[in-house]
């Protein structure tokens, strides 16, 4: 492991927390607190990570953590960090080595908390936002979101005889931050920790507002087994459905390109979720990646 | 100077640290203005335009979290929008200061004042302050962040002005000279604020074992906040010369009728009373100020010796009546000689109720007192 990449040995996200077992998110928060350090603020969503991590009198943060809602965290950061701007500069609390973090999982971000977290972004606030994206209200009991892949099946897009399930593709949310024209995007999964290491690394180097989403595999929403959520993200990553690529300064780059993209049928045989899925079901979705990777890849040649 | 003005002129003299807001009439000129005095640096503050009145009060959560002095402006259908971060600043004691420009609530659109938005937040845990005046305005907005933040309060304040009657009028306003007012207003210091030196968990959630006694902590906590309201209110008079009580009073002595108004109506009533003062009738009018922590005692004192109260709200709760006229009821009920009350819904979404109409509304409740009404209460000025 290079220097660069090598992680804290201290925990932030302290063990005792009530995640399900086997879940990927909650090693996805652990992994980027040992980036973080302490100098930071966090301000999380409502979800599963608020509910497993702070129930009344226990926590599991050792840094500054506050949650309010489900809708609002990117506003909420955007105060943090207008309030420690606005006290450093007027000489009451230097608060100018301390970065704002704000995290929701994928409801709260591409759903519910979008309105909040475009305008955090289009106002520029030094903030690093981190989406926890499990690929549905895991918290409530796997309901869809706009981060639901086509054709999983979850309680609110089931699968039956007229439905195929969730029936829309995924919400491309980091091309929406793109589009913010912010200084960093990126994609990670904690199944790739050192590319994980190195992007939240740089999310929290870079001045201004930084949007990383993070495919945190959920064994019980996903229906697969407990002790594989780390090689079902490889797979996501491995097949093309959950590309890890940055965009810095506008400029986009894969980070991890496979030699060939392996076929996503195995990735979504692995999980009970898309059970139901027919050969034609696959075929769509594989034309689907073929295409979404080919536009990607001309982004980073570009 | 217009009131609005001279309400972000008072949050200039409180040297506010973060002012988080979104533009909505009959406030904007409020948020235009400070959005102003920072643009030419006479007011430190970071200013964020957020693209919401959710994200206004959401980032004050975060601003005043964090330990910075915090205020924002609204009104109707921005507190609408805002209604459930309202709840949570003051569940998580957050000392933001807040001026409301009372406004009538959709549907149809109104962007007229009445006091429809006020009644939505009624049960928010904030303390709210009704002003009649620019000068109250300019006095309580100050008072306000001194309320807020005291070590023994530390809850959110809320500030209603009319909107329009009152936001959009041009009056002689005594703006308070800076240096008394850093004298009468202390240096924000909140107890545990986010800070990576102290780290801190703000907002766990609380299973059922918790939440209950984190509801009575609060409302103790609300209840106990109005002596130091008094107290504050009491300093303020001392230094400035101007006083405010929770329940203001004119005219009341010797009364067999009382009006009971709420915000900037009640100087129309005040004519109104005088008129019919002049014409020998024995008639008085008042006013709460203090609309939470409620002045239950300070009511009670008032109309002791009052055989009829006249309402008039602002607001209709529909399908029940008056709110202020239901609260009136529920405060005098435990007497043992209770005045009639009659309530009258009046002044809705910007229409305006003249001096004469308040003595014709005195005079309907004074008949229905004495003959009865086949109806709770009656909407006033009806064009049929």
């Amino acid at each position: 492991m290079s220097k660069q990449t090598t992680v804290d040995a201290k925990e932030r996200f302290a063990p005792g927390h009530r995640a399900c077992i086997g879940c990927a998110e909650a090693l996805a928060v652990r992994m980027v607190c040992k980036v973080l350090g302490d100098n930071v603020i966090i301000a999380n969503a409502t979800g599963c990570m608020e509910i497993v991590s702070s129930q009344m009198p226990f926590t599991s943060w050792t840094v500054p953590w506050i949650h309010t809602l489900f809708d609002n965290t990117a506003a909420v950061a955007s105060g943090i960090e207008s309030g420690l701007k606005a006290l450093t500069r007027k000489g009451v609390r230097d608060m100018s080595g301390f970065k704002v973090v704000a995290m929701g999982g994928d409801g709260a971000t591409l759903d519910i908390g979008l309105q909040a977290l475009s305008g955090a972004m289009e106002r520029g606030h030094n903030m690093l936002y981190i989406c926890f994206d499990n690929e549905a209200y895991m918290n409530t009991g796997i309901q869809r979101s706009s981060s639901t892949p086509y054709g999983a099946a979850t309680t609110t897009s089931p699968a039956g005889k007229a439905s195929i399930g969730q029936f829309t593709w995924k919400k491309n949310l980091p091309a929406i931050a793109a589009a913010h024209d912010i200084p960093y995007v990126a994609t990670a999964c904690p199944s790739y920790h050192r590319d994980l290491a190195m992007k939240v690394k740089k999310g929290m180097e870079v001045k201004g507002p930084a949007y990383i989403q993070i495919l945190s595999p959920c064994p019980t929403g996903w229906r697969c087994p407990t002790d594989n959520a780390v090689e079902v993200g490889r797979a996501a990553v491995q097949c093309g459905m959950f590309p890890l690529y940055e965009v810095e300064n506008g400029k986009y780059k894969i980070n991890v390109v496979p030699e060939s993209l392996k076929p996503v049928a195995e990735y979504l045989k692995s999980q009970g979720r898309f059970r139901h899925l027919s050969e034609t079901d696959i075929n769509k979705i594989q034309q689907k990646v073929n295409q979404n990777w080919g536009k990607l890849k001309e982004l980073a040649t570009n | 100077m217009e009131v609005s003005i001279a309400v972000s002129e008072a949050v200039k003299l409180a040297n506010a640290d973060v002012i988080a807001a979104y533009p909505i009439t009959p406030q904007t000129h409020i948020v235009e203005h400070l959005a102003e005095l920072v643009a030419q640096g006479e007011l430190d503050a970071e200013y964020v335009p957020v693209e919401s009145e959710h994200s206004a009060m959401s980032a004050c959560l975060g601003s005043s979290a964090a330990g910075a002095r915090t205020f924002t402006a609204t009104a109707g259908q921005g507190l609408e929008l805002m209604h459930e971060v309202v709840y949570v600043a003051s569940a998580m004691r957050l000392p933001i200061v807040m001026a409301v420009a009372n406004r009538a609530i959709s549907s149809p659109l109104s962007v007229w004042g009445d006091h429809s938005d006020v009644m939505s937040v009624r049960d928010t845990g904030w303390i709210q302050i009704f002003v009649e005046n620019g000068q109250e305005a300019v006095d309580n907005t100050i008072c306000a962040f001194r309320m807020a933040e005291d070590a023994r309060v530390i809850l959110p304040v809320m500030v209603h002005l009319d909107g329009l009657h009152l936001s959009h009028m041009v009056e002689p306003i005594l703006l308070p000279d800076q240096k008394e007012v850093d004298e009468f207003l202390p240096q924000f210091n909140y107890p545990l604020p986010l800070n990576p030196n102290k780290p801190v968990t703000m907002g766990a959630f609380a299973p059922p074992v918790v939440f209950t006694e984190a509801k009575w902590a609060q409302e103790m906590n609300l209840e106990k906040s109005k002596e130091v309201i008094l107290e504050i209110w009491k300093k303020f008079g001392d230094k400035f010369g101007r006083y405010y009580n929770p329940v203001e009073c004119y005219r009341c002595q010797d009364c067999d009728t009382l009006i009971m108004t709420m915000g900037s109506f009640s100087e129309t009533a005040m004519m109104a009373v005088d008129r019919m003062r002049e014409s020998g009738q024995k008639v008085g009018l008042f006013r709460i100020r203090l609309w939470r922590p409620f002045p239950y005692e300070e009511l009670r004192r008032t109309v002791k010796n009052a055989k009829t109260i006249v309402v008039l709200d602002r607001a209709i709760s529909l399908g029940m009546g008056g709110p202020a006229a239901s609260e009136l009821r529920n405060a005098l009920y435990p007497l043992e000689k209770r005045p009639k009350i009659v309530g009258f819904v009046g002044g809705l979404g910007g229409r305006d109720v003249s001096p004469t109409d308040f003595e014709t509304i005195i005079r309907r409740g004074m008949e229905i007192a004495a003959g009865g009404s086949n109806r709770e209460f009656e909407i006033y000025g009806v064009r049929e």
